[in-house]
């Protein structure tokens, strides 16, 4: 087995942090190489290196057996290599064989010799079996293909070691599932692929070799077939994880959150939440599950203000909130933690501090008479960072931007929590974050349901659904298909409710 | 690692704007250079202009200190406007509109108004300050309950105050020479005799007392009260504010309201100050761009917004004693302009200031999305 790359003993210092300390990385090639680590391991610094962005401060790099410098994209685009980036860079209004030839277009005259480009881009999509139609526009496929697209651009440039930067963070399940597809046949006809990831389960599915980074330095390096995934979280995090959730039966008390024939309207102004009735009751997590853009953002913004209904009725302890402004709902106990965190759940040009008063910053002890009291902010922040232990390079002074995905999370589940909601709607808790940071969410969720807290738990995630709530309400199309029991159900028959095949009594 | 890189943002955020500047006199230099005469006489015109000391010469003018303050006070007040609005995530090119529509309400109340100083005075600014606040409510209204976008409505309402204007001055307050109104009586203006005579005739009038204020109330009603936490909370991010259960809208209307009054307050101050009548306009006089020139600079917080005020106003008053050294006096406005130039060009700045200092590496950490690089 020959290498086709290796990186060697790579040094790579920034101010103040060294993100990679004495890292090789050697991939064989005809594999699937995959690159673990928490968010700051190194990983990204890595392979930024080896595609060209920075250079490294110490260490060599081989490309195909032949010693390399590589100081710029351009050439690693020369030796072969390319990347999916995790943000997909297309033009929206283009089609797929135009986004494809941007910066190299076949000419013929003065025009461009888009027939040519075409056909070279549906036969390579057939090589591929990429399924991809050359002649769409980028605004009309799902981002499904938009990541094939890009998968495409790097092929027509004749890349031979393709690297894929988180490519799964923006996928649902049935894409994630085409995506291992396509890589499997990537390798079938030769080609390389070095996969960064922190998701095991995908590393366990398609990646021969993995490396593991914490903290920039190499753990291991390990055959994946030899090795299971608890190993493998144990390499990347530097402890034990659990992987399931230790929990107690739930002891469900009255109803706190009563939701009766509610309907939405979306952006667009089709109804995407119809005649919807769900309610949670104290002591409980209800998860709510469904594939994507099944109307579950409607709802969570309908309960909780952001948008108006359509009709219907939501309640809280029996108090009916659907008409009330936001900041009422959460004066009578409504917690909401946002999907979207950059979003809704923070302000990032904000300090620490200051975001974790953003809902009470009106009342004492942060103000007196509409003066902010800063010293008590600031102490509100240093005990809330301690309990939750949000990681902040200058504790309560840090701003939100310069935090880390997971204490960027943290610092909101502190805020939310801190409140102590009767009813908390939690959406999307763990998006993007490593399994340490996971395993700690889920643990302070689990504690609140146990304080008697009524709590509606939204997420894309089927094993989040199966490992945290205690009931499983399944979202299609706007309405409710199906509650089951966590315990009385599977995977399989939540995803045939998913897609709409299945429905249960509810 | 994160302490580090604060802090140099910190520093490079203050940098710019002092770098732009000192490469804005440069440029100003070179300027003077190619017109063949001497720079230095145009940094002591600018020495002159600010302490009233005239280094080449000898000899000591308070005037010029007088000449300075009235300078900088609009612009200030204007600047003050332009940056309330902007932390607040609207852009204010109204303010020289709400300015006009304070200097006519000041005028009203000069002449109608008969009453001994101490409240006819402060009747003449508040007036002033309300009636540039009810034109900056307009926009903020329009954009709150419609969407409209405030730039497009306040270039409009800056015409409409303009002409406005000029109909009431000719029509309402009969002007006689279709220029101005009649004086205004004594008890309506801010000049004091003994102001001008300890700076040796110049215009300076106590206007430069509710400029302080109006300082002070700006830095701590956005850095000190729940009520500005609000407003910079929808300035960074409305959907993060309004998640909160801030009054998103009612801020917007708010903060535009406050902007005005600071305008507002800045053509009472010209009209009662530096003038002593009411004036129908041929144009607008551009203390609305300058506003946006000094917000720009100075960051849009209080302390750098007084400190570009006062550097705008130091070309301003800079003048006519460059002039008078032999030097074109719209070097003071080149010098203006391109540091204005130089801080919207913030990022390129950023990486001469980084080259600089030696750090190649720095420029490709900048270049990539530097949240995630090295974290």
């Amino acid at each position: 087995m020959s290498f086709i790359i290796e990186m060697l003993n790579i040094t790579k210092d920034f101010p103040g942090i060294r993100a990679n300390d004495n890292v090789t990385l050697q991939v064989e090639k005809g594999s699937i190489h995959a690159l673990l680590g928490e968010n700051g391991a190194g990983k990204s610094t890595l392979m930024s290196i080896l595609f060209g962005l920075y250079e490294p401060d110490a260490g060599s790099i081989r490309v195909r057996g032949e010693p390399v410098i590589i100081n710029n994209p351009n050439i690693a685009t020369q030796l072969g290599i390319g990347m999916v980036h995790q943000h997909f860079k297309l033009v929206h209004n283009f089609t797929v064989t135009e986004n494809i030839i941007l910066g190299l277009e076949p000419r013929q005259g003065l025009s461009i010799d888009i027939k040519k480009a075409s056909l070279k881009v549906a036969e390579l999509s057939k090589l591929y079996s990429l399924d991809v139609d050359p002649f769409s526009k980028i605004e009309d496929i799902s981002v499904g293909m938009h990541q094939r697209v890009e998968i495409l651009k790097m092929l027509y440039r004749d890349a031979e070691i393709l690297i894929f930067d988180e490519p799964t963070a923006v996928l649902t399940p049935q894409e994630i599932h085409e995506l291992m597809a396509v890589m499997r046949r990537l390798v079938e006809e030769g080609k390389t692929i070095l996969l960064i990831t922190h998701k095991l389960k995908e590393i366990k599915a398609v990646a021969d070799i993995c490396t593991v980074l914490r903290r920039g330095k190499l753990i291991n390096t390990v055959e994946v077939k030899n090795t299971d995934e608890a190993a493998m979280a144990e390499m990347m995090v530097g402890r034990e994880v659990s992987f399931s959730v230790d929990k107690s039966p739930a002891k469900p008390g009255e109803v706190v959150l009563e939701i009766e024939k509610l309907n939405v309207k979306n952006s667009k102004g089709l109804l995407a939440v119809k005649d919807l009735s769900l309610s949670v009751k104290k002591g409980e997590i209800l998860g709510l599950c469904g594939i994507d853009g099944n109307g579950q953002t409607e709802l969570i913004q309908a309960l909780t203000g952001l948008t108006k209904i359509e009709s219907g009725s939501v309640k809280i302890l029996g108090k009916e909130v659907a008409s009330l402004p936001v900041r009422q709902r959460l004066d009578m106990g409504l917690g909401h933690i946002p999907e979207d965190r950059h979003r809704h759940g923070l302000v990032l040009d904000f300090r620490l501090d200051e975001n974790l008063v953003m809902h009470s910053y009106g009342h004492l002890p942060y103000a007196h008479y509409g003066v902010l009291d800063f010293y008590a902010i600031r102490k509100n922040a240093e005990r809330l960072i301690k309990e939750f232990d949000v990681r902040a390079g200058q504790g309560p002074d840090t701003l939100a931007r310069s935090m880390s995905g997971g204490n960027q999370q943290k610092a909101i589940l502190a805020r939310e929590i801190d409140r102590s909601p009767e009813a908390f709607i939690i959406a999307q808790p763990t998006r993007g974050l490593d399994v340490g940071a996971i395993e700690y969410i889920h643990k302070r969720i689990v504690a609140e349901r146990d304080k008697n807290k009524a709590i509606l738990l939204v997420s894309l995630e089927l094993d989040e659904i199966l490992n945290v709530s205690d009931r499983i309400a399944v979202i299609y199309d706007g309405m409710i298909v199906g509650i089951v029991d966590t315990d009385k159900t599977d995977e399989y028959e939540l995803g045939l409710m998913m897609s709409g095949s299945l429905r249960k009594a509810v | 690692m994160p302490k580090i890189q604060a802090n140099k943002a910190n520093n490079s955020k203050i940098m710019v704007p002092l770098f732009a500047v000192a490469l804005g006199f440069a440029l100003g230099s070179i300027v003077v250079l190619i017109t063949g005469k001497n720079p230095l006489m145009m940094f002591n015109a600018i020495i002159q202009g600010s302490t009233g000391i005239n280094l080449a010469r000898g000899g000591f003018n308070p005037r010029h200190i007088g000449e300075l303050v009235i300078q900088s006070m609009p612009i200030l007040l204007t600047g003050l406007s332009v940056g309330f609005a902007f932390r607040t995530g609207l852009f204010n090119i109204g303010a020289e509109g709400q300015l006009m529509a304070g200097s006519l309400a000041a005028t009203a109340i000069a002449l109608t108004v008969k009453a001994p100083v101490f409240i006819h005075v402060p009747m003449v600014l508040l007036a002033g300050m309300a009636a540039g606040a009810a034109w900056g409510a307009i926009p903020g209204f329009l954009k709150a309950k419609f969407n409209v976008h405030e730039v497009v409505v306040t270039i409009m309402l800056n015409y409409i105050a303009l002409h406005f204007n000029n109909w009431s001055i000719l029509k309402v307050f009969g002007s006689v020479d279709r220029v101005k109104t009649a004086e205004f009586p004594v008890t309506a203006l801010l000049k004091d005799p003994w102001l001008a005579a300890i700076t040796n005739g110049s215009r300076l009038n106590w206007g430069f007392l509710p400029v302080i204020l109006a300082i002070l109330a700006y830095w701590f009603i956005l850095e000190k009260t729940t009520f500005g936490f609000g407003l910079r909370a929808v300035g960074f991010n409305k959907d993060a504010a309004k998640y909160a259960g801030m009054k998103v809208e009612r801020n917007m209307v708010l903060s535009m309201v406050i902007a005005g009054a600071f305008a507002g307050l800045a053509g009472a101050i010209i009209t009662t100050g530096t003038f002593s009548f009411g004036r129908a306009l041929t144009a607008a006089e551009g203390y609305g761009f300058d506003g946006i020139a000094v917000a720009l600079v100075g960051m849009n917080k209080a302390p750098g917004i007084l400190l570009a005020g006062l550097l705008f106003g130091m070309l301003k008053s800079a003048g006519p004693l460059m002039q008078s050294a032999g030097i074109p006096r719209e070097i003071g406005g080149i010098i203006q302009a391109s540091i204005v130039m130089l801080v919207a060009m913030k990022l390129g700045l950023e990486r001469i200031l980084l080259l600089l200092r030696g750090n190649i590496q720095g420029l490709s950490f900048l270049s990539s999305d530097s949240e995630e690089a090295g974290v």
